[in-house]
């Protein structure tokens, strides 16, 4: 018997270069991802003095967040947390429809990754010279290669801290203040994190990160069902594989194209396996082999469990009943649980091969519009809705009023009952704005302004100022003695007239 | 090793576990994890060594940095005080009369004092500063000052503090016990004529004016409004710092108050007295300086 190790040396993987539709694909993601990364704190937007013309910006000094035209404050946080419930709502829509799509064309770790590969096919050759050298004895040539291509890597790494740290400052300045060593530390501490974090994930940890590190490989299994498009292999018409010119029924001609072009390092003829990050690179590189041997393409193809032809599915079945259902043109396949057929019956009709590589699957839009995918794209449509709706009716002016309470209330020496509030105002202005104070109608009450003679609050721009204020009600006024009195105060915008109010209480001496 | 066998379907060793028939494979987890596990020991050592890390009976090992929690809060408090050194020196030199036209000055004292009342202050006057009545502590919210409630009187208060014997210059003066110098049925009067004073009963007529006059008037004034310079309080408005009732208004003519307040200038400082003095002032009762 062989004793395993407990811990196994990483396999290194070598992927092979492939042309096609999705490899462009691909690429087009990846100079947009990209371009979008490393271009947007580049976008200048004009809004006003003092305020700054970054259209992408964090500050975390200022406490705000600009995206264009939209300004974000502390207490408005719930925008960001909208934001993520629909990115986490896309995801699992999109894992729901199609796998790891996410995985395999837009997750960072993937792109920096292909990128990563793309120097390293440049300097170090494709896949077997590759593989030559990782063989090959350190030399000055292999000193030579490795140390441009960590070079290299290095730079781009160094780009990717660099691009980050561009949100959270303005960009051109930070970039001089970066270039002349004048940046604030943590900006270049933040850089050299992330340019170590970026080589070692996306240059050395590759599949590992996927496979080991990322949760999301364990979470989706609960988003995919037998009705979700992923990247499969058409057994039934490719096996029993062989060389070409053997004798052999299936297509597959056993070349390795497809194991050879997965970064993952993964066979995806073995089926479904948690590993593949549904890239469809081997679908380039299989229909590339059936273009050349004249067989129709889609070997390996995005397809579905349920897609399936009734035999190889009931033989499946009968493996894992509880696992796969049948579904669509295969519903002559009795149920799991259901009762048995009779045994005069037939149950399953037997299809010969011929039949089986003519088998029409599904429609691809019957996999992507099920009820879970459009249940999934409602919930995410409406919380959209609702942000939207909530950025265009969230008030100009925000006031916020906390009633002191400790003590409920004061006697003055006149016998005045007083109260006092904290009021909070914020301006969103880029410049300064008078707050004009007053309560509803209730004359008795009387409003003052501490350290002020008259009711107008300055608040300095694009800041929040509190300002305390009593509420007096005289002796002898009802209020006074009562126990609580409704409160509403108003606050006015001198400039733009508009207008808010918080609702509170006065509280009297009866109030203890 | 018995238990273990090769899986017919992977040909990976088990571990020999089985549950309901279903066997554990022993994949092999990746090396670099190992080595990084291991790294993660090594770090762990150094930490011990150099920062405070082991418990001990008083205290814990200090680690070779020397480094600790406490000395780095002790550095920032360094380094912010350094920071506001320019408005703690102009804090402790400027006219207080002046304070509060100078914004950023006046918000700094503010600030600071509200803090530095909340330390020293509010064990007596309470965390809101409405003082307890009946402990004498004053409410330093409302308009009623006995020793004045300008920036200054306030100062000057907190300063050297009220009938204590640290502070030769102390707020200082003392009401006699009427409870051995007139009879029952006088003082019975007396409350009835004080109370009156400020409306809270009928006036029992010549009989209390007449003791009045005699006995509280060299202090309280004829008409009772008090005398700030001797801290007699105002006995016509509607604020008791012992409270109003009868039984209140004659354990104090029988038995005389005699509220201490500590002198505060050697624990604060000068620039500590000015901030929470600012900060007093500005709690809805503070009195702009005479003749502004
Ligand atoms: S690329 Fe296609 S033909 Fe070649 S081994 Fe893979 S599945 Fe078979
Ligand atoms: S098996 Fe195919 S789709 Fe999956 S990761 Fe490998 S190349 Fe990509």
């Amino acid at each position: 018997m062989t004793d395993q190790p407990l811990f196994a040396a990483q396999e290194p993987i070598f992927p092979r270069k492939v042309r096609g539709t999705f490899r462009n694909l691909k690429w087009v993601v990846m100079i947009v991802t990209l371009g979008i990364y490393y271009l947007v704190p580049w976008i200048r937007w004009d809004r006003g003095p003092n305020l700054p013309d970054q259209a992408v910006l964090v500050d975390l000094a200022g406490r705000r967040f600009y995206f264009f035209w939209i300004e974000i404050w502390p207490h408005e946080f719930y925008f960001v947390a909208g934001l993520l419930i629909m990115a986490g709502l896309g995801l699992f829509l999109f894992t729901s429809a199609l796998g790891r799509v996410w995985c395999g064309y837009t997750c960072p770790q993937t792109v920096w990754t292909d990128l990563f590969i793309l120097t390293e096919r440049w300097i170090e050759g494709d896949r077997n010279a590759r593989v030559r050298l990782w063989k090959a004895k350190w030399d000055a040539h292999k000193w030579r290669l490795r140390l441009t291509k960590w070079v290299i890597w290095g730079l781009i790494g160094l780009a990717t801290g660099g691009a980050w740290v561009f949100y959270f400052a303005d960009a051109p300045t930070l970039l001089g203040d970066l270039v002349t060593g004048q940046a604030h530390p943590v900006a270049y501490t933040t850089m050299a994190i992330l340019a170590f974090t970026t080589v070692l994930l996306g240059g050395f940890a590759r599949e590992q990160v996927c496979i080991y590190m990322c949760p999301w490989p364990r979470i989706q299994g609960a988003m995919m069902d037998e009705g979700t498009l992923t990247v499969g292999y058409r057994d039934w018409r490719g096996e029993p594989r062989g060389k070409p010119r053997q004798n052999r029924e299936g297509d597959c001609i056993d070349c390795m194209a497809c194991v050879n072009v997965c970064p993952m390092g993964i066979d995806i003829r073995e089926g479904q396996q948690m590993a593949c990050i549904t890239c469809a690179l081997c679908i380039d590189a299989c229909d590339e082999v059936m273009d050349k041997i004249g067989k129709p393409r889609g070997l390996i193809d995005y397809l579905a469990l349920s897609d399936a032809p009734p035999d190889t599915l009931a033989e499946r079945v009968a493996a894992n009943p509880i696992g796969i259902r049948a579904t669509g043109d295969a519903s002559t396949i009795p149920a799991p649980g259901a009762p048995a057929p009779a045994p005069n019956a037939s149950p399953v009709p037997i299809l010969t091969r011929a039949d089986i590589k003519g088998w029409k699957p599904q429609p691809v839009w019957k996999h992507i519009l099920r009820p879970r995918t459009i249940f999934y794209t409602i919930a995410w449509a409406l919380i959209g809705v609702a942000l939207v709706v909530a950025l265009f009716i969230r008030p100009e002016i925000d006031m916020t009023v906390a009633a002191v309470r400790n003590p409920t209330y004061v006697t003055l020496s006149d016998g005045t009952i007083r109260n006092a509030y904290d009021i909070r105002l914020r301006n969103k202005h880029g410049e300064a704005r008078d707050f004009h104070l007053s309560l509803n109608s209730d004359e008795i009450l009387r409003i003052v302004v501490e350290g002020r003679d008259d009711l107008v609050v300055p608040v300095p721009p694009d800041s929040t100022t509190r300002t305390r204020v009593y509420v007096q009600a005289r002796p002898g006024d009802p209020a006074a003695g009562a126990n609580r009195v409704d409160l509403r105060f108003w606050v006015e915008d001198l400039i733009s007239q508009e207008r808010a109010y918080v609702d509170t209480h006065f509280l009297g001496t009866e109030s203890n | 090793m018995s238990g273990k066998r090769l899986d017919e379907a992977t040909g990976t060793e088990t571990t020999g576990h089985s549950w309901d028939g279903i066997e554990e494979l022993n994949t092999p987890l990746p090396r670099w994890w190992l080595w990084t596990f291991y790294a993660t020991i090594v770090w762990g050592i150094i930490y011990v060594i150099l920062y405070p890390a082991w418990p001990l009976v008083s205290g814990a090992t200090s680690g070779v940095l020397g480094w600790s929690t406490r000395g780095e809060v002790a550095e920032q408090i360094d380094a912010v005080n350094l920071s506001n050194a320019e408005l703690i020196d102009s804090l402790t030199t400027t006219d207080l009369a002046v304070l509060p036209a100078n914004e950023a000055l006046h918000g700094f004292a503010i600030q600071a004092g509200a803090s530095v009342f909340a330390n020293n202050c509010s064990q007596c006057h309470g965390r809101g500063a409405a003082g307890v009545q009946a402990a004498g502590y004053p409410n330093l919210l409302d308009d009623d000052w006995l020793w004045g409630g300008t920036l200054d009187d306030i100062a000057q208060t907190v300063r050297h503090g009220i009938r204590n014997d640290e502070d030769l210059d102390a707020r200082w003066s003392e009401m006699p016990a009427f409870g051995e110098m007139l009879e029952d049925e006088e003082i019975t009067t007396l409350v009835a004529h004080v109370r009156s004073l400020s409306g809270l009963t009928e006036a029992p007529g010549t009989a209390g004016e007449e003791l009045y006059l005699d006995n509280c008037a060299s202090c309280h004034g004829d008409n009772g409004l008090g005398d700030r310079v001797v801290g007699a309080p105002n006995l016509t408005d509607a604020i008791w710092l012992y409270g109003g009732s009868a039984e209140d208004v004659e354990y104090t003519i029988r038995n005389a108050r005699f509220g201490v307040m500590p002198p505060w200038q050697g624990r604060l400082g000068e620039a500590q007295v000015r901030a929470v003095a600012a900060y007093v002032h500005s709690l809805g009762g503070g009195e702009a300086q005479i003749g502004e």
